[in-house]
């Protein structure tokens, strides 16, 4: 199915709601048209096309609530997905945490759509995967990589008179490079809105160079390090923290943001006074949809850490009422204030570290402080007297993002990126941080 | 990579990770299914229009994927969901390249279609191919069928029977001891059909079923919090897996919890990780260093998948995932010295897709290729891969070992792990007896935290239940234990197991893999096995 216009979800969604006979109805719809281009071994291994359109309805009778999705929109489909949705909701036990879907909310519209890569087609992708394959074979190195692109839409409805529809479109490019003897591996990511801001030959340069300086790497003994960590080596620890900032969790005494005796941390000091970080539907580099499809609440530009305190925490509807605080959409996006050093500069003021290209398989090992733990991969160095000496083993660590952030010596000029497994788009600087925690070393290459 | 928990997902969330295009259905229509003749007729028609197109091979898969998931917070029940997606995959060789199309237009234009645009796809692709694509032969086995076996179709329970059953775990945990408690289950029916040009028409109905849960006990004087996961497993049967039987209760090593094989009891499990989250409160934390790891079955099986199951996948090995899974370590120049001592004389290990109730079983892969059961690791040395047909030559073999699976219809097959199983120790032994040589010890059962790098070198597991064992007994609980090491100096450490008797499968429901990801599911089996002088860290830590 197409990529449908304002027009036409108000359309199916209005219809929609038409045919439901519950207390409220809410409509959820997105379609996505996403190319990919994958290749590994010097060659391409895979490439196709996935088009998707999905409806999803959700009904209320009093505190009973039921949910069906489909994927046809003709009128006999959208009535048969009310009518299930209705049966669902029937026979659902109450559910006594309920609440009712938003009256009425106000959509800022934010810039997510670009044109440019809307108009991405198969010979595109092709050329984003021959520039790195083409570069490693002359070089000697053998190329793995993922291209991919999408275009898609988002609308929200309910019977109460919420409705926003947003298109929405970006791009994603990883690529591993690796040596023909397999003793140097480097990597890159890049995410854009706009596929103009991608430059698939310079990506692959930063991979190859990482690869090949990061053969013959030298053990050094685990412990604690100065580390400068580019932006993709703390992607998926921040979000593994942004993901606790619940209120609820927190209230309840089991998050790191519990206070002892009960109640939350919300606005304690936690972390260095340098740390800032907010969500901004419309910051220019990550914009996201200006609303949350979960509770269809509006999406503000929210402070979550002003100078190392906690600002906000994220309240459901059912919490926001128990606690008599207000609940706002949830951040689809973390941005997080730099400087304006490059990660070169960065080095240079360093006098003993480690520079992190990018950690890789974190997982939580005591929620009660975040600790995570995972490894460093595809281009770890040393770093003495300003200069990248030579490359060195990857480490696994085990440390706390909230630890992190309280050592940080210095940041970076941020980048826009999106993390292995996290839901957020993400703009963060490289840090550079003190004491980070080495526990043990790895053979990986 | 095991998929991360799930507990922050939304329900629609869940219902995507489940199925990428699924769409709710009434309960009363998921059981009728679609006729065999009609697939068939689809199947031909595809194959019929691929040959012409130019394909020299053809496979179809007809899928028609169901699924139930319930979720529970404390006393509540949140979601209660049914989805079904049907569709048609057509994968093809044309030019010595494949090509791949679906479809959900399940008519005979749509599949045709389909197959057409997979013959042009894999034109498209055979310029950029440096070798053909070679199959290993497998023989066409005509029409055939085969089902997971099982007692109770999950699909004709009472959602009310399921949710009371729910309810009544949550509160048993809640009176335990847990503050708080959430609680799923997760119910899948696969109808799957396959044909391929070598003569094979095989129709598959697929049942699967995982209730896991998670308590947590808060102190918020202390404002510590610990939890403890459900210790069921997920398996390839029917509902008749909640149906608790006196025959299939284990006791732990030192009587220390209940363990399960066969049918699991949800209610004394909840009620127990009520007490032991409770437990977890004021548990000794462990003084870091050397000891001798006991592990679990339900423990150990997460460890297997970690460090053997994904290391010998012959794609990682030959680096088609070295973009995002990664390669291994266990590399082809150390399996061809067939003296690569990956563990101990006592490790033996196997791939198998036959063990009935595990989530590997089925009767042919999706290649249309019987399954069956090989050995991996035998007597500590690697002696095999996981293949699919067209990997098995580079590995010498005559024919594909049936690893080939693909998560939807919409998405193209791969290799994917089997069950991968450590075979229990040939000598009578229980948890028991195996503890009683043990000096300076941690008994672990259930999994935890997992993390290893991307050539299955350095690895880090956490688990549920910590004991310590001293002189041969198990004492104390233990907390904020983690162990560390490397797989092979870990396997080689390996110096017991208990007999088969003790030997109880666990495994994942959501096993990710490939770009764009796919999920697979897996089961890995074990007995209670001691490792001997592993490095132990203490993962307490102070914030703020």
């Amino acid at each position: 199915m197409k990529i449908l216009n304002q027009e036409e979800t108000k359309r199916i969604a209005d219809k929609v709601m038409s045919f439901s006979k519950a207390d409220e109805c809410t409509v959820t719809i997105n379609g996505s048209r996403t190319g990919n281009i994958r290749y590994a071994r010097n060659a391409v291994s895979t490439a196709g096309l996935v088009e998707n359109t999905q409806l999803q309805v959700q009904v209320a009778f009093g505190k009973k609530q039921g949910t069906a999705v489909i994927n046809e929109f003709d009128d006999k489909s959208l009535e048969k997905v009310v009518r299930r949705a209705e049966d669902l909701a029937r026979l659902a036990p109450e559910n006594p945490e309920f609440m009712p879907t938003p009256d009425k909310q106000v959509f800022k519209p934010s810039d997510t759509f670009s044109k440019n890569t809307d108009a991405i087609d198969p010979e595109y992708r092709a050329q984003v995967a021959a520039y790195s394959i083409e570069a490693c074979r002359k070089n000697k190195l053998v190329a793995a990589g993922f291209f991919t692109d999408q275009s898609a839409f988002e609308t929200v409805a309910n019977s109460r008179g919420v409705f926003g529809h947003q298109a929405t479109s970006g791009i994603d490019f990883t690529c591993t490079v690796r040596t023909e003897d397999g003793r140097g591996s480097g990597w890159v990511r890049r995410d854009a809105t706009d596929v103009h801001n991608f430059d698939p030959r310079a990506a692959a340069e930063v991979a190859m160079e990482k690869a090949m300086r990061s053969v013959d790497a030298k053990a050094l003994e685990p412990g604690r390090y100065t580390v400068i960590l580019e932006p993709a080596a703390t992607s998926d620890l921040l979000a593994y923290m942004f993901n606790g900032f619940d209120a609820r969790s927190a209230d309840e005494g089991r998050s790191f943001l519990s206070k002892k005796g009960g109640g939350n941390r919300l606005g304690e000091k936690l972390f260095d006074e340098q740390v800032n970080v907010w969500a901004d539907p419309w910051d220019k580099d990550t914009a996201v949809v200006p609303w949350d499809n979960n509770t269809m609440l509006a999406r503000e530009r929210m402070d979550i850490i002003k100078n190392g305190k906690i600002a906000n925490l994220n309240y459901s509807p059912y919490w926001a009422k128990k606690q008599g605080a207000r609940a706002v959409g949830a951040p689809g996006n973390i941005v997080m204030a730099g400087g304006s050093k490059s990660t070169a500069e960065l080095i240079a003021s360093t006098k003993k570290g480690v520079l992190v290209t990018r950690t890789w398989y974190i997982r939580m090992v005591d929620p009660q402080t975040v600790l995570l733990t995972g490894l460093t991969r595809d281009g770890t160095f040393y770093i003495e007297n300003g200069k990248i000496k030579h490359p060195i083993k990857n480490f696994r660590f085990n440390e706390s993002p909230v630890t992190m952030l309280n050592n940080i010596e210095e940041v970076g000029r941020p980048e826009v990126l999106q993390g292995d497994e996290s839901q957020f788009s993400l703009l963060i600087p490289a840090m550079k941080v003190r004491d980070f925690n080495f526990t043990s070393l790895s053979d990986a290459v | 990579m095991e998929r991360r928990a799930f507990l922050n997902m939304s329900g629609g969330a869940i219902a995507a990770m489940l199925m990428p295009y699924g769409r709710a259905i009434a309960a009363d229509e998921l059981i009728k299914p679609v006729e065999v003749k009609f697939k068939k007729m689809l199947a031909d028609t595809a194959m019929g229009a691929a040959t012409q197109a130019g394909a020299t091979y053809c496979d179809v898969r007809i899928g028609r994927y169901l699924n139930q998931f319930i979720t529970t917070r404390d006393l509540n029940i949140e979601n209660v969901t049914n989805t079904e997606s049907a569709g048609v995959g057509v994968r093809v060789i044309a030019n010595g390249a494949y090509g791949f199309a679906a479809t959900s237009d399940m008519t005979p234009d749509g599949v045709a279609g389909a197959a057409r645009q997979a013959v042009a796809i894999a034109k498209a692709n055979s310029k950029l191919q440096t070798e053909a694509v070679q199959l290993a032969p497998t023989p066409g086995v005509g029409e055939v069928s085969w089902a997971t076996p099982f007692k109770k179709d999950w699909r004709t329970v009472p959602i009310k029977e399921k949710a009371d059953l729910l309810i009544a775990g949550n509160k048993a945990a809640m009176e335990g001891g847990a503050s708080f408690i959430q609680s799923l289950l997760f119910q899948v029916n696969q109808q799957k059909y396959f044909a391929s040009t070598d003569g094979s028409y095989i129709d598959q109905d697929l049942h699967r079923l995982w209730m896991p849960f998670f308590a947590t006990a808060v102190d918020k004087t202390t404002g510590k919090f610990r939890s403890r996961s459900g210790l069921s497993t997920p398996v390839g049967m029917g509902y008749e897996y909640l149906d608790a039987r006196k025959e299939d209760k284990f006791k732990a090593a030192g009587g220390v919890t209940t363990l399960y094989r066969g049918s699991y009891d949800l209610i004394e499990d909840a009620r127990a990780a009520g007490k032991q989250a409770k437990e977890k409160l004021t548990a000794k934390s462990v003084e870091p260093g050397k000891y001798d790891m006991v592990l679990s079955p339900e423990h150990l099986w997460l460890t297997i998948h970690e460090s053997v199951g994904h290391p010998t996948e012959l794609d990682r090995v030959l680096g088609y995932e070295a973009n995002y899974a990664g390669t291994s370590f266990a590399t082809l120049d150390k399996w061809q010295t067939k003296k690569f001592k990956y563990g101990s004389d006592l490790v033996n290990i196997v791939a198998d897709k036959t063990t009935p109730g595990s989530l590997g079983a089925v009767g042919y892969d999706d290649e249309g290729v019987k399954c069956k059961r090989w050995d991996i690791i035998k007597d500590g040395i690697l002696v095999n891969y996981q293949a699919t047909r067209d990997q098995a030559h580079i590995i010498g073999e005559k024919e594909s070992h049936g690893c080939s699976y693909a998560d939807s219809w919409s998405s193209v097959q791969f290799q994917r792990m089997p069950n991968v199983s450590l075979q229990p120790g040939k000598k009578k032994l229980t948890p028991d007896e195996l503890v009683k040589d043990v000096k300076k010890g941690i008994y672990i059962v259930g999994d935890g935290s997992f993390s290893i790098d991307q050539q299955r070198y350095n690895f880090q597991f956490g688990g549920q239940l910590f004991y310590e064992i001293k002189d041969g007994k198990i004492g104390q609980m233990l907390e904020d234990v983690a162990y560390q090491s490397n797989t092979q100096e870990f396997w080689n450490a390996c110096s017991a197991m208990c007999d088969e008797r003790d030997w109880r499968m666990g495994g994942s429901f959501f096993d990710g893999k490939g770009q764009p990801s796919q999920i697979s599911i897996v089961s890995h089996g074990a007995s209670t096995t001691r490792f001997n002088g592993i490095n132990v860290i203490n993962t307490a830590r102070k914030i703020g």
